[in-house]
């Protein structure tokens, strides 16, 4: 029997199921949120929470390229939004008095991006060659290096320039100077300029790079690889340089997020940036399900949310956690429900 | 086969040693263009090691092998399938968690291209890119009998049905030469007879040289043109399927003392 298809049907066919659905959650929760925002009906505990949220996300979205779809483990994603907010925070700095906010924030990010791609690719080029745990160790200790570099890192201007400086801050500036790093107090004086329509923006953008590249030649590759090493090869697989693209991609949006996270906050410390966060962002990214960008978006928001949110419960607080934390894992990685779900899907398209 | 012609492969005093133990020692072998070669022997006799040869999986302690009259000395795995030698696996190893039809996507990596920008941007090359990467897929999997299978994630495959998939994830790499390692094992009568023709049929229309092991005599002798027999890692005999029948160091090598 033929089915007499919509024009909308390639939305729900079996490829694009999942990724019209994050589009459609991004949309709605930008919608309400949107909504509630401009009526004042939501908290300033809430409202503080919605661009550091869509940090997380993007970071999320591009560490479960790197973990999920190409299945390396990489425990250093903090430090890459650290080398995005802080190189991020420069920028914008430097360009306040001669470009408007909006397309300094675009250029903080793209900045911030492009520059920690090329540390990613760097960090890649020795590790990614071997095999097994060693990126999981590289990029743990690349993520604390970077922590501690910026912490003793001295970045100011004044009229005469700009000035750097490392572990000894030196200079003396001229009266209208101005620290935009200032060693193990972080970046200081930055201008407020991320919002939550720019977060929500990176978000899709984010959705965008890895959705198109996992449906596509070098996506294939890169689960190929993941799968089977050996048959990758076999049929002309370049295992390194493949390996190479998701943790690159991983990377660059790990400092899109950063330079967006930099510039909303007037004061932030690289210390912010520790293990740390990168275990937090390994743990949305594991519970939502490995290759599974939906689960990664609930996991985060939700994770992210609601320690913040359950601090009235005060002593119940961890336990909700903890509850959650396991529903969450059960729901988005148990074989049961999945096929249910499958049998659901079949019965629905028969 | 004609003479003058020069073989797509030839292997010249090839050998390796694994420690003290010699594997494959002194092999001489030529392969022409169209022909389907049989390489034979006992369990442990060197085939698979023959193959991981062949494809830079090993490097060779002693001996030439000339592909296309080139020799491939340095070259690595990746690089030799470039070259054109495309292979399956004794052990199968497909793209578990990818589907069929990717799984044969996937081989046309090298042969059909666009870069990560125009995929990223969805440009009207990757549309047309993948439409032709498609249809070559579904092409294959028509021809290796897997039409049915499209969608389905090739671990959740049959065993023979993964084995027949393999075959056509190496043809997505329009190869020169296909090395075939025991594509009839686990496989009952009537497949290996259906897998018998699907072999034949993929010769005859991409014109290129087939080399397989099997174990499966109904096979061998049923395709194979020509029959290399490997015993302790050495040549025991070459010839046509009826001289290799009639062979009695074959027969002694395979029934034992
Ligand atoms: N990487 C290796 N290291 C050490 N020894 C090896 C290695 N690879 C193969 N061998 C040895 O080389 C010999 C030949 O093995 P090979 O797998 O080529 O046999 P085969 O002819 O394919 O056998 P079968 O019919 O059982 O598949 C065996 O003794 C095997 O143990
Ligand atoms: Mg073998």
């Amino acid at each position: 029997m033929k089915e007499k298809k919509s024009i909308f049907s390639f939305l729900l066919d079996n490829r694009h199921r999942s990724r019209t659905i994050s589009y459609a959650m991004v949309a709605v929760a930008y919608i309400v949120l949107e909504i509630l925002l401009k009526s004042g009906n939501l908290s300033s505990l809430f409202t503080g929470l919605l661009v550091p949220a869509t940090c997380y996300l993007v970071a999320a979205i591009g560490l479960n390229l790197n973990v999920g779809v190409s299945g390396e483990l990489n425990l250093g994603q903090a430090g890459f939004m650290a080398v995005g907010a802080f190189s991020g925070v420069c920028v914008s700095g430097l360009l306040k008095a001669s470009v408007p906010a909006i397309p300094r924030l675009i250029l903080a990010i793209i900045v911030g991006m492009l520059l920690t791609a090329f540390v990613g690719f760097l960090i890649g080029i020795p590790v990614l060659k071997l095999q097994g745990d060693y990126l999981a160790i590289v990029t743990l200790a690349f993520g604390q290096i970077v922590m501690n570099l910026i912490m003793n890192l001295y970045v100011a201007f004044d009229s005469t320039g700009l000035k750097v400086a490392f572990v000894e801050n030196n200079f003396e500036l001229q009266p209208g100077g101005k620290y935009l790093i200032n060693g193990p107090m972080g970046a200081t004086g930055t201008e407020r300029i991320a919002n939550f329509t720019a977060g929500t923006i990176l978000v899709v953008f984010a959705l965008i790079v890895v959705y198109n590249l996992i449906y596509s030649r070098n996506g294939r590759a890169i689960m190929a690889a993941r799968d089977n090493r050996i048959a990758a090869e076999s049929i002309g697989i370049n295992i390194a340089k493949t390996k190479m693209m998701a943790f690159v991609v991983s990377a660059a949006l790990a400092g899109a997020a950063g330079a967006l996270y930099g510039l909303n906050y007037s004061t932030m410390v690289a210390s912010k940036f520790d293990y740390n966060t990168s275990i937090l962002i390994l743990v949305y990214v594991v519970l939502g399900g490995l290759g599974n960008i939906n689960g990664t978006l609930i996991s985060t928001v939700v994770l992210f949310l609601l320690p913040q949110l359950l601090r009235g419960l005060q002593d119940y607080r961890m336990l909700i956690y903890a509850v959650i934390l396991i529903v969450i894992m059960l729901v988005t990685n148990n074989e049961f429900l999945k096929t249910k779900a499958a049998a659901f899907r079949r019965k629905k398209n028969a | 086969m004609s003479e003058k012609k020069t073989p797509v492969l030839e292997v010249k005093e090839l050998g390796i040693d694994f420690g003290g133990l010699t594997a494959v020692n002194d092999l001489d072998m030529s392969i022409y263009n169209e022909e389907i070669v049989g390489l034979i022997g006992p369990n442990g006799a060197g085939k698979t090691t023959v193959f991981n040869l062949l494809t830079k999986v090993y490097t060779p302690t002693r001996g030439n092998i000339f592909f296309d009259g080139k020799d491939t000395a340095g070259k690595t795995v990746v690089e030799i399938n470039k070259a054109g030698i495309a292979r399956t696996f004794q052990n199968i190893r497909l793209f578990d968690n990818l589907t069929v039809l990717d799984n044969v996507k996937t081989g046309y990596h090298n042969n059909i291209k666009y870069s990560p920008v125009s995929a990223v941007f969805r440009t009207p090359g990757y549309y047309a890119k993948e439409r032709e990467i498609e249809g070559k897929s579904r092409e294959l999997l028509e021809i290796m009998e897997l039409g049915q299978y499209a969608d389905v994630t090739a671990g959740n495959l049959p065993y023979g049905a993964q084995r027949r998939l393999e075959i056509a994830r190496a043809m997505a790499t329009e190869p020169k030469l296909l090395l075939l390692d025991e594509p009839a094992a686990g496989m009952n009568p009537q497949e290996t007879e259906d897998l018998m023709r699907m072999i034949r049929f993929v010769r005859d229309h991409f014109k290129i040289a087939i080399l397989l092991i099997e174990h499966d005599m109904q096979l061998v002798m049923g395709i194979c043109e020509r029959i290399y027999v490997l015993n302790y890692g050495m040549l025991l005999a070459e010839g046509l399927p009826a001289e290799i029948q009639a062979n009695p160091e074959v027969i002694k090598a395979y029934l034992g003392d």
